[in-house]
């Protein structure tokens, strides 16, 4: 993303990418139409918001932070409270602006602790948030009038004091109040990265001596995306909060902060779309996956470390590393060796996913010698054969993927040549 | 970029395609089946740190499912046992209780972390009124809190254990007969659970024996301590004869053995010491001294003569070692769930629901009846002592078991309730 | 009120020194290669069943040797295929390895040991009691555990001052490139330290995994603690991880003792004032806050830890 102001063309590129994703968003719930599945893509809206306000810490601005859900927390906690408290006719505010209540929470507690934390960068910064982080997970315990103690805070949504004709209490209208409030939250994230101050912070993040030198204070800068993407990770605490109706200690912790590094992380730091596909991708595997195997946490932290080595931008890096290619007309040249690289990375994953499965079925299952049902095929995990066909699956799959790495190499080099080449004639 | 990340890249996107597209193909689909099973949604943790605990319960009631499938299940119908994954987590277990809506579960169960049983009511309560045609009953197989039958009491919830008010009762009552104790100490974790507990022990003590001095009453974090052994210096400098701690899991195993080492000689009073996996870590450190409260040990299948018991856990436990048959209340939530449904000739929820009220169902150990007033089970308690001197069975092979010290008759473990049941209209 | 103090400082002194123990590889690891290993307390972990799995075999010596070898050579291993080509991509990037790698370890136990507790014991040899003081018992294990943990601090600290290869190891800290310049392989160094500082985090596994319990959850519960310790001290210090170590040992247990408030404290100088609001809560309450705070604290205002020599 390069271009620092709007040409006419790219507004209306702009434009219509905005316009084609709510479209996606209107759609969605008549394609997945169950309760649950509404459910879901309600969850992505919000993690949406809370990974690009991630984002803009680590992406953007370069600060690793172990502490992000301390702001999505207290955001949901005081939005809960505020529910409640219309609940009981204390106070009248609509539901639908309810979410702003998260926000300007994560903002206030975004620039105590943001003022103290972000005059140190680097892993001194990561170091303060973790303990923020841990500090404030500890004091849920304590003061059990905000945090509710273990069983949490609990409201109903349905309020009766709403702006438009809904009730709120089906999953739809509030998937749908979602949806339109991710809408506003990414449009002004990302308008946020073409004004000075998103300049500011990536300057901040590249080269922060230069920065300096030019005069810009670097702390201020830090503080002040700091601040800015507690604002948002607030309200996507509070959109949480109006989708669960409770909120409880674990919202806070470590184990939270630690969920949302993983979506922006493999979706793709320093791209904006990048934190949308890892949230929207995050949320599926978490739901979907833990109802596939016991061992989803162990797929997770495979594709995890595996990102960091080899795809250390994201699922959206691959993507964006494509567009020169496909502009000059030369994509088309991958669609072989990519298509090759298929067969055996599936063969590997099957060979490995048979592992694994077979593993916890000897270590966890009452009776071992009992088959287990994978690819539609019956497989006894104590049998030797099986362990010698999973384990020469992987390394086949293994051995032909070097090969074929070793084709998209050299392709990559043809085509950048290619475009060497296109380069020079104009 | 350089060609090598390049062609790493290319084929991780490979990979991550496909694997998404793997995981896609793997994914469960719907089962259709032509005689549709009644099927009860079991949420708990599956992952993670509690995911033992979670796994021997969906066993015990896949075990105790598939007896009854073997003897015709309800109505003619088979039970299916469908387990989710919570992770402990309070959200999960509401977008779990959607997904088990979806696909037309109108049963789940539960038991392992208050917190999330009292999520689970509150979303039960709301889904059951904002989708009056897709109802669900939510039966709750070791959650304690006393407030889901109290303030938080709601017609859809059903208790299956004892709460911990009950507990309490019956075991000062216990304790009210012992005239060795003097000096009481109380440590407890510090939430909801271990602070109503320290509550409850030092109200009920003062009300039933003057004599005894309360010497301390601490509570600790929840699973952050390491080390006990401070603890076990402010013990042994009170000069308590008697601990009561409602600890569970390794809050409750280091807690023990920390006073093991120090050489503290009191007795200690809990809930959990039966729980999974505590025996085995508690081992030689609780021979003689812990005793607990329960409805069921598996020694009590000897003392009460019960055949049919014996031959279950001993199946159950050759079938799944390293775990034994600890809920005897999973049994007797399936039996009153098939009893049910058999008064009201259907599986739809409401009426199984009323059905359920004021149900009473026969055990080896005496009658467990279904309070009407708050959905509470009562049925009776046992104060057993663990050691050597057990009559049959030791506890996850440690050579250490259960030995019944009293029993308390489902009677003395009434306490009151302050549940306002809200009813709905019953459609005849 | 003696023995409670003299049992507080005992306690706190023995918890001190088990964190030593795992703190002091973590502290190397970062001193001479700059990367925050978040994997360390799984590394722990994976020495305590390890243990567990050989003293099944040879018992609880051969595990004391054997297990920390086979926890350093797999270090070595993940250093060698792993962090090394992560390198390249800053430090950043080494600090998100090695926290995937915690999902990645923390499973793998569960794969291969189960979710419950393992029956690792105490060995037979040193189940007694050493002594008695006030009518309570010292276990001859945990004086043990204090022998052990002394005995390291000072093999590492002549390691690192009296030898050859703790002159290399130290000068490939500050003048990576001039070591280098002088023919000694710089990558093989950082895998070395590398792999003897999980290795030390796998003989605290052996020593502790009996001590408390060997379960799967072991790791996550020590993780952050480890994290204070080494950031306390002043990341890359060895004698600050010892100081820092024995301060969060005394003041986590101390703050057990406290079985009073702020408010109770006034009550009893005659000010009858905020028993219902946070200065009503008990100290000890405040207990598993302190490290964090103090962590905090001294990130805000001396960066460089307790004793550390910079920033990192």
């Amino acid at each position: 993303m390069s271009t620092s102001n709007f040409p006419g063309g790219a507004i209306v590129r702009h434009a219509a990418v905005w316009i084609a994703a709510i479209v996606v968003i209107i759609v969605m719930p008549y394609v997945f139409t169950s309760s649950s599945s509404v459910s879901m893509m309600s969850q992505m809206g919000v993690f949406i918001v809370f990974a690009l306000s991630y984002n803009m810490l680590l992406g953007e601005a370069g600060m690793l932070s172990f502490g992000h859900a301390v702001y999505f927390g207290l955001g949901g906690f005081l939005t809960l409270h505020a529910i409640r408290a219309v609940n009981d006719d204390v106070w009248s505010f609509p539901l639908e602006l309810m979410p702003l209540v998260g926000g300007l929470g994560g903002l206030a507690f975004g620039v105590i602790f943001g003022s103290v934390s972000t005059r140190r960068a680097g892993v001194t910064f990561a170091m303060i948030t973790l303990g923020i982080g841990a500090m404030v997970e500890a004091s849920a315990n304590m003061f059990t009038n905000f945090f509710g103690g273990e069983s949490g805070v609990s409201g109903n949504r349905v309020t009766e004091v709403t702006l438009l004709p809904f009730s709120y209490g089906p999953q739809i209208e509030v998937y749908y109040l979602i949806g339109a409030w991710t809408i506003v939250a990414a449009l002004l994230m990302f308008l946020l990265t073409k004004t000075p101050l998103g300049r500011m912070a990536n300057a901040v993040r590249d080269n922060p001596e230069r920065a300096q030198f030019v005069g810009y204070s670097t702390t201020i800068a830090r503080f002040i995306q700091f601040a800015l993407s507690g604002f948002f990770a607030g309200i996507a605490g509070g959109l949480f909060a109006i989708l669960f109706e409770i909120m409880t200690a674990p919202n806070v912790g470590l184990i939270q902060s630690g969920a949302v590094l993983l979506m922006t992380f493999i979706g793709g730091l320093g791209v904006f779309f990048g934190p949308i596909i890892g949230a929207v991708l995050v949320t599926y595997m978490q739901i979907a996956l833990s109802g596939f195997s016991e061992g989803w946490i162990l797929y997770f932290g495979l594709l995890f470390v595996l990102m960091v080595m080899y795809v250390p931008n994201g699922i959206a890096g691959v993507i964006v590393s494509h567009f020169a290619p496909w502009q000059a007309g030369l994509a088309h040249r991958f669609a072989v060796p990519y298509l090759l690289a298929i067969v055996p990375a599936l063969l590997a994953l099957a060979g490995l996913v048979t592992m694994i499965e077979m593993g916890y079925h000897l270590s966890l299952a009452y009776d071992p010698s009992r088959p287990i049902e994978l690819f539609g095929m019956e497989i006894t995990a104590t049998s030797v054969a099986a362990w010698v066909v999973a384990v020469a699956l992987f390394a086949a799959g293994l051995v032909a993927l070097r090969w074929v790495a070793g084709r998209i190499r050299q392709r990559w080099g043809e085509v950048n040549q290619a475009m060497d080449a296109q380069r020079a004639k104009q | 970029m350089s060609e090598r990340e390049a062609a790493l890249k290319g084929a991780v996107a490979g990979l991550i395609l496909s694997s998404a597209s793997a995981l896609a193909v793997m994914l469960p689909t719907a089962a259709m089946a032509q005689e549709e099973p009644i099927r009860i949604g079991y949420i708990d943790p599956l992952s993670g740190p509690f995911a033992n605990v979670g796994d021997a319960g969906l066993k015990q009631f896949r075990y105790l499912a598939e007896k009854m499938n073997a003897e015709g299940g309800i109505l003619g119908r088979d039970i299916e046992i469908v387990g989710f994954d919570n992770k402990s987590s309070a959200q999960e277990s509401l977008q779990i209780l959607r997904e088990a809506a979806d696909e037309g579960i109108h049963y789940v169960t539960q038991g392992n972390g208050s917190h999330v049983a009292g999520a689970l009511v509150d979303g039960v309560e709301k889904h059951n009124r904002r989708n009056p045609d897709n109802r669900i009953v939510f039966l709750n197989y070791a959650a304690v809190d006393p407030t889901l039958t109290n303030e938080k009491c709601s017609f859809w919830h059903f208790g299956f254990d004892a709460n911990s008010a009950m507990k309490m009762k019956a075991i000062t009552d216990y304790m009210a007969d012992q005239d060795q104790i003097k000096k009481v100490f109380l440590i407890n974790q510090d939430y909801s659970h271990g602070q109503f507990i320290s509550q409850a022990g030092k109200d009920l003590l003062g009300e039933k024996r003057l004599d005894i001095e309360i010497v301390g009453d601490v509570l600790h974090p929840v699973g952050k301590v390491k080390d006990f052994s401070p603890y076990i210096s402010r013990i042994k400098a009170s000069g308590a004869d008697t601990v009561i701690t409602g600890n569970w899991g390794n809050d409750l195993s280091l807690l023990v053995k920390a006073g093991d080492q120090a050489g503290l000689d009191v007795d200690w009073y809990t809930y959990y010491a039966g729980g999974l996996g505590t025996p085995t870590s508690l081992g030689k450190a609780a021979a003689g001294k812990v005793k607990m409260i329960t409805e069921w040990q598996e020694n009590l299948a000897v003392r009460y003569e019960a055949p049919e018991l014996r031959s279950m856990l001993e199946e159950f436990e050759q079938r799944y070692s390293g775990i034994e048959f600890y809920y005897l209340r999973v049994k007797t939530e399936m039996d009153m769930l098939k009893k049910a449904m058999e008064k009201a000739g259907s599986a739809d929820p409401q009426a199984v629901a009323f059905a359920l009220e004021d149900m009473s169902i026969e055990t080896p150990f005496g009658t467990a009846t279904m309070r009407a007033a708050d959905h509470q089970l009562m049925q009776p308690l046992f104060m057993s002592t663990f050691g050597e001197d057990y009559l049959e069975y030791d506890s996850e092979g440690t050579g250490f078991g259960w030995k019944m010290d009293a029993e308390i008759p489902a009677d003395e473990t009434r306490v009151e309730t302050s549940c306002e049941m809200k009813r709905p209209t019953r459609a005849s | 009120m003696i023995e409670s103090v003299v049992f507080s400082l005992l306690n706190g002194v023995l918890y001190g020194m088990l964190l030593f123990m795992l703190a002091s590889g973590l502290t190397l690891i970062f001193g001479m290669m700059g990367v925050l290993n978040f994997a360390h307390a799984s590394f722990y972990m994976l020495g305590a069943y390890c243990a567990y799995s050989i003293s099944q075999v040879l018992g609880f010596w051969g595990a004391l040797v054997i297990a920390p070898i086979i926890v350093g050579l797999l270090g070595a291993l993940i250093e060698r295929v792993g962090l090394r080509n992560v390198h390249k991509h800053g430090h950043v990037a080494e600090l998100l390895f090695t926290f995937g790698l915690v999902y990645v370890i923390d499973e793998l136990v569960i794969l291969v040991w189960g979710q419950l507790p393992v029956d690792y014991r105490i060995p037979e040899a040193l189940d007694f009691t050493l002594f008695s003081l006030y009518g309570s018992d010292f276990p001859a294990y945990r004086g043990f555990i204090l022998f052990m943990a002394v005995a390291m601090f000072v093999a590492i600290y002549l390691l690192l001052v009296r030898t050859r290869v703790g002159m290399i190891i130290r000068a490939s800290l500050s003048h990576p490139d001039m070591v280098g310049a002088l023919g000694h392989n710089v990558p093989r160094i950082f895998t070395f330290v590398f792999a003897f500082g999980t290795g030390l985090a796998g003989l605290a596994g052996v020593m502790a995994g009996n001590y408390f319990i060997t379960e799967p959850g072991m790791a996550f519960a020590m993780g952050p603690i480890v994290f204070v310790v080494v950031v306390l001290g002043g990341l890359g210090s060895l004698g600050g991880a010892l100081v820092a170590s024995l301060i969060i040992g005394l003041v986590t247990t101390f703050a057990v003792g406290m079985n009073y408030s702020i408010a109770d404290m006034l009550a009893s100088a005659g000010i009858a004032f905020g028993q219902d609001s946070v200065l009503g809560i008990n100290l000890s309450r405040f207990g598993p806050m302190l490290p964090y705070l103090l962590m905090v604290l001294i990130l805000i205002f001396r960066p460089r830890g307790l004793m550390g020599s910079r920033e990192s």
